[in-house]
């Protein structure tokens, strides 16, 4: 069974988003998600400085199975992105909800963290996938 | 329904991550792929390979039917248990399969007897067409569904094996030359594998493979699934059916020209013809290896392009977890030479062109 933190939200392409409570939230991919992928050998993130939108493509994760793309779970600016990937990628898989982060945006509109999924819907959702 | 192998619920109960392949239910990993194919290059690990489709081929014709029937030759089989890598041919010259044959009876004793290893996935089209090539030929095809197949490989492999195996087995495996199989007490015993290590593959009556497994298990070789199988393939540059070869190319083009036996002349095998005017015609393409070293991972059926002399394909690609760089198998123009662009979503990622295998017995061999 794959961990669902309750104090996170989420959305319907694996990524979780955590609020940091200064108007911006840190962005990585959930346990299911790592779980399926596999093991992690790379990452590509966005540009620190990059503005983005629900739903763009904010980069790739590589695992030894497949490539799946990263969406931006939420419209904002990147303002910071996790280095720790670039020589260590297999945090994602060993820390999804830790150093296995991804980035962090500046939220555009605050508001938009209203329409994300909770940790009880993100889990109904996982369990309809598999 | 799915099939299931004898060992299902102890990969289970091992903890594996079970996926459907070729129609059968089989272990992807046990937890990290990684790691068990890191087990492979430095220890032991093992595989449950009874998905494959072993058939035994009998009767006054079997040398002959099989000399028609495959491109290389088993009268290159001159000892007992001696094994072959050889496609099986359409008349076309296309790879409607790769296996793996035995020669079972000593030569020179009347009496022919062969067991020959195909693909899961391919497992009826192969029967059919093994059955259709018998009309000319006194020879009887045995499809063996009870036997299970585990394959251990690696370093320790042997080592290991032998540690849980009775004296006279392990007497046998310490008789036997490379890919050469033999039978002891109702085991056939080969030393092959399909990872670039040493090692065995053993194909047992499916009620005996349950405890071999768990003592293997309890000797410390690691249950590896199928992707480990298919990185530690890759690494050492051995085709995959399906993806580096099948009913659309030749062995030519296939890095199995080795494989076709030309000599002698009169032998007339299924394909020869097409071949040989393929060879004539001049031959188009090539499978090299390729060698990424800036971060990204090679895939299947990404394009390749070489300036100034055309475009190619990935045929098979992944992360190497010996070489920590990616590494691909690709069909390219013949002229190609060292380097090439690969096609990446869009962006053009230089890559050194080399000749498999990357890794033999845990290092690396291209140069």
């Amino acid at each position: 069974m794959s961990d669902i933190r309750n104090e996170l939200k989420y959305v319907a392409s694996h990524e979780w988003i955590r609020n940091e409570g200064d108007g911006s939230v840190t962005v990585g991919i959930t346990d299911h998600a790592q779980d399926l992928l596999g093991d992690v050998v790379f990452v590509e993130l966005p540009e620190v400085g990059a503005d983005v939108e629900t739903g763009d493509d904010a980069g790739v994760v590589e695992s030894v199975k497949a490539a799946s793309d990263i969406y931006v779970p939420i419209s904002g600016e990147i303002i910071a992105t996790n280095e720790l990937l670039e020589d260590s990628p297999e945090l994602v898989n060993s820390d999804p909800y830790g150093d296995g982060w991804f980035f962090r945006i500046k939220l555009a509109d605050e508001a938009e963290l209203d329409g994300l999924l909770d940790a009880q819907a993100y889990g109904e959702l996982c369990e309809d996938e598999s | 329904m799915a099939n299931k192998t004898a060992l299902y619920d102890q990969h289970l109960a091992m903890g594996a991550k079970v996926v459907d392949f070729g129609g059968w239910d089989m272990p992807l990993n046990y937890g990290s792929q990684i790691e068990e194919h890191k087990k492979v290059r430095t220890a032991a690990g093992m595989f449950d390979v009874s998905h494959m489709t072993i058939v035994d081929v009998t009767g006054a014709d079997a040398s002959e039917y099989l000399r028609y029937l495959l491109a290389n030759d088993v009268a290159r089989l001159e000892i007992k248990g001696k094994a072959l890598y050889s496609g099986m041919l359409n008349e076309d010259g296309k790879v409607i399969d790769d296996l793996i044959v035995y020669r079972m009876t000593d030569p020179s004793v009347p009496g022919e007897w062969f067991r020959v290893v195909v693909n899961c996935a391919t497992r009826e089209k192969d029967l059919r067409w093994m059955a259709d090539k018998t009309a000319h030929f006194d020879v009887a095809l045995t499809e063996q569904p009870e036997l299970s197949m585990v394959a251990i490989q690696g370093p320790e492999a042997i080592a290991k094996a032998k540690s849980v195996l009775n004296e006279s087995r392990g007497r046998l495996i310490d008789g036997l030359s490379v890919f050469q199989g033999l039978e002891s007490e109702g085991w056939f015993i080969a030393r092959t594998g399909y990872t670039g290590e040493d090692g065995l593959e053993i194909i047992i009556p499916e009620d005996e493979i349950s405890e071999f497994w768990q003592a293997l298990a309890d000797a410390g070789v690691a249950p590896c699934g199928l992707g480990a199988r298919d990185t530690l393939r890759l690494e050492a540059g051995m085709n995959l059916y399906g993806a580096d070869m099948d009913e659309s190319v030749s062995p030519l083009v296939s890095a199995m020209g080795w494989t076709v036996a030309w000599e002698p002349e009169s032998r007339n095998f299924c394909g020869r013809a097409a071949l040989e005017a393929e060879k004539a015609a001049g031959v188009a393409q090539k499978l090299v290896g390729l060698v990424m070293e800036s971060r990204g991972v090679l895939r299947g059926h990404q394009k390749v392009i070489v300036e100034g002399v055309g475009e190619g394909e990935i045929t098979s690609g992944t992360f190497s977890p010996t070489l920590n760089v990616s590494i691909a198998l690709a069909r390219v123009p013949v002229g190609t030479k060292d380097i090439a662009m690969v096609d990446i979503r869009g962006k053009h990622v230089a890559v050194s062109v080399v000749r498999p295998p990357f890794v033999r017995n845990g290092k690396k061999v291209f140069s």
